[in-house]
């Protein structure tokens, strides 16, 4: 399942663009192949992250996978709700399973980013 | 009551008052108050002990080893574990009163036995593997590597270099990354190519004068030859690395091939896999690693010397230099496990070991090319001692490898690794080894080909599987997110 009114990157991950921030999650399918999501480790408020960074794991049953910071800026929120239960991600990868926000450092760096056809046909190949 | 308790332990056994020995009254006066343990010292509550008489004991962990899946039990083909039938003599040597009642700090002159075995072991282990010296002290493979690297870090470092990186193609055992941060370096991946091998133009981009080591298996886990080892070897020497073989996949190579000769400085061996040793629940380990004449200063523990005199041997241990990295273990390391591994290259002989390695080839390529059409083969058509399937047609019909790995256990089989290495989607490992029979291997592959027609048909019943263990399959999300260790 692809949402069309997001963007994506190559690592799987979604964003919601809201003018100069965005809200960061995985998607749909990146959670189907990593499987029962366990443990997230993520960045706190405040830390600054760049783009093509590692900034939080994510733990399943049989694996562990980097989250990649998908552009510049500052995290403004993180999901508290994903610490006592992170099957949200399993479940509601798009809504309750959303995992950062980020204040970008320059909003133009989302050009860069898959659109839902790109993105589908990356997982497809 | 306790006979037909089913509890899963031996404490729900228990019978008050229940004993397994009647020790006789020692006739010894209780002590006096002086005598006794200060009461700070003393339990104020009794241990919480098991109380059961000696056949319910046995008959508690026979009836747990049928539960379980052992190589005494049935064909254990894991990939990258060489699982192979640990010889029954093994054990009848271990047990020796001279080698499993020998106290560590016996004088050197009382343990003769002992230190001559270790110090042929050793030589037997530098002979096999092309090495100058062995050293036996590590208890796992995972610690060898650790040992690996710090004899990389000091040896660097007694040249006055700070050294950080340490290459690892993303073929590599888990652990390889995982030893080398926990040894304080930084890991960087080296991307295998189309074949499944490192390539020397890939590798190349990544090194420079600030490579430490690079750590290879060879054979790596796809279970194929690296084909460019020497230049390689070369392409590392020539900016000053060090060259770690992960030994795991030696079983492949014994009597065949040296990875000195090709050029590595340092390695460890799996005892336990390669030479016959209990592991899988079954251990202790035990990992002797073996280096070039440059890292002997190095080496952790006490080497055993032989010297002669007029005919006479005399074998003793000798204090580590300044030089070496210090101990990893007390004493001579997993002894036992050392008394198994020399009688099992005593009993093989050079000859014997050879055909190890053949057989071992022999076993996989035919598993493989019995069940070649039904699941795919990424990489290569011919493999060493094991080889990587995947199911990525069975995922298309709904059933993925782990699936198909518990289903195996419904037909009296071990699972093969799963989902490792990384780079196959839906990975199978799958490593029958050499102690496995033509039956045996015939039954493994029949039972992974019904399993595909059963993915066709009836895909649910898989993805239920286990139907016949004695556990159905349990439920892995739950187990981690509301972990239980009290």
């Amino acid at each position: 399942m692809i949402k069309e009114d997001l963007k994506y990157t190559k690592e799987h991950e979604w964003l919601r663009i809201e003018s100069d921030e965005v809200i960061i999650g995985i998607t749909d399918f990146a959670q189907g192949e990593l499987g029962d999501i366990v443990f997230l480790e993520l960045p706190s408020v405040g830390t600054k992250v760049s783009a093509g960074d590692s900034m939080g794991t994510i733990e399943a049953v049989k694996t562990v996978a980097e989250l990649y910071a998908p552009v510049t800026g500052e995290i403004t929120a993180v999901n508290d709700q994903l610490a006592d239960n992170a099957a949200l991600v399993n479940s509601d990868c798009y809504g309750d399973g959303w995992m950062v926000k980020i204040r970008m450092d320059n909003a133009g760096e989302t050009d860069q980013l898959l659109s839902p056809q790109e993105y589908k046909q990356m997982t497809e190949a | 009551m306790a006979a037909a308790n089913k509890g899963t332990t031996i404490f729900d056994a228990t019978t008050p008052g229940a004993k397994g020995v009647m020790a006789p009254d020692p006739g010894v006066p209780e002590p006096q108050d002086n005598w006794r343990l200060p009461d700070a010292y003393r339990r104020s509550v009794p241990a919480d002990l098991p109380e059961v008489a000696e056949p319910e004991v046995v008959r508690h962990y026979v009836r747990l080893s049928t539960r379980n899946h052992h190589i005494d039990k049935d064909t254990y083909p894991l990939g990258s574990c060489t699982m192979k039938y640990n010889p029954k003599i093994n054990e009848r040597t271990a047990a020796m009163a001279g080698f499993s009642r020998l106290h560590p700090e016996t004088p050197d002159d009382h343990c003769q036995g002992a230190l001559r075995l270790m110090w042929e072991l050793g030589r037997d282990l530098a002979v096999i593997t092309g090495m100058d010296e062995v050293r036996l002290q590590p208890s796992a493979g995972a610690q060898g590597e650790m040992v690996g690297l710090l004899i990389a870090l000091a040896y660097h470092r007694s040249r006055g270099e700070d050294r950080r990186k340490v290459i690892i193609p993303d073929s590599s055992h888990g652990t390889n990354p995982a030893s080398v941060t926990l040894a304080g370096f930084d890991p960087v991946a080296v991307k295998s190519n189309e074949k499944g091998l490192v390539d020397p133009s890939e590798l190349a981009a990544v090194l420079d004068d600030n490579v430490a080591c690079i750590m290879l298996t060879n054979p790596n886990t796809l279970g194929l030859f690296e084909q460019d080892i020497l230049k390689i070897t070369e392409m590392v020497h020539a900016k000053g690395g060090i060259v770690y073989n992960d030994g795991a996949n030696t079983n492949a190579l014994l009597g065949i091939a040296r990875a000195g000769d090709m050029g590595f400085d340092v390695l460890h061996l799996n005892l336990h896999k390669t030479f016959s040793t209990p592991h899988g629940g079954g251990g202790p380990g035990a990992a002797a690693v073996g280096v070039t004449k440059e890292l002997i200063p190095f080496l952790p523990g006490s080497g055993i010397e032989r010297e002669e005199n007029n005919g006479d041997m005399r074998f003793s241990r000798k204090s580590p230099g300044s030089q070496s990295i210090g101990s990893v273990h007390p004493f001579a390391g997993n002894f036992g496990v050392l008394v198994r591994a020399y009688t099992y290259i005593r009993l093989l002989g050079a000859e014997g070991l050879r055909q190890v390695a053949e057989d071992a080839v022999l076993n996989a390529n035919y598993l493989m090319s019995r069940i070649k059409d039904v699941y795919d083969i990424p990489y290569g058509h011919r493999c060493m001692h094991e080889f990587v399937a995947s199911a990525v047609r069975q995922k298309k019909q709904g059933v993925r490898a782990g699936q198909i790995a518990k289903r195996l256990l419904d037909f009296g089989v071990h699972p093969p690794t799963v989902y490792f290495p990384l780079i196959v989607p839906e990975a199978l490992m799958i490593e029958p080894t050499e102690t496995e029979s033509m039956a045996r291997v015939d039954a493994y592959a029949e039972a992974l080909l019904q399993i595909a027609r059963e993915i066709e048909s009836d895909p649910d019943m898989v993805n239920t599987a286990p139907h016949n263990a004695p556990i159905r399959k349990v439920d892995e999300a739950r187990a981690a997110r509301d972990l239980d260790v009290g």
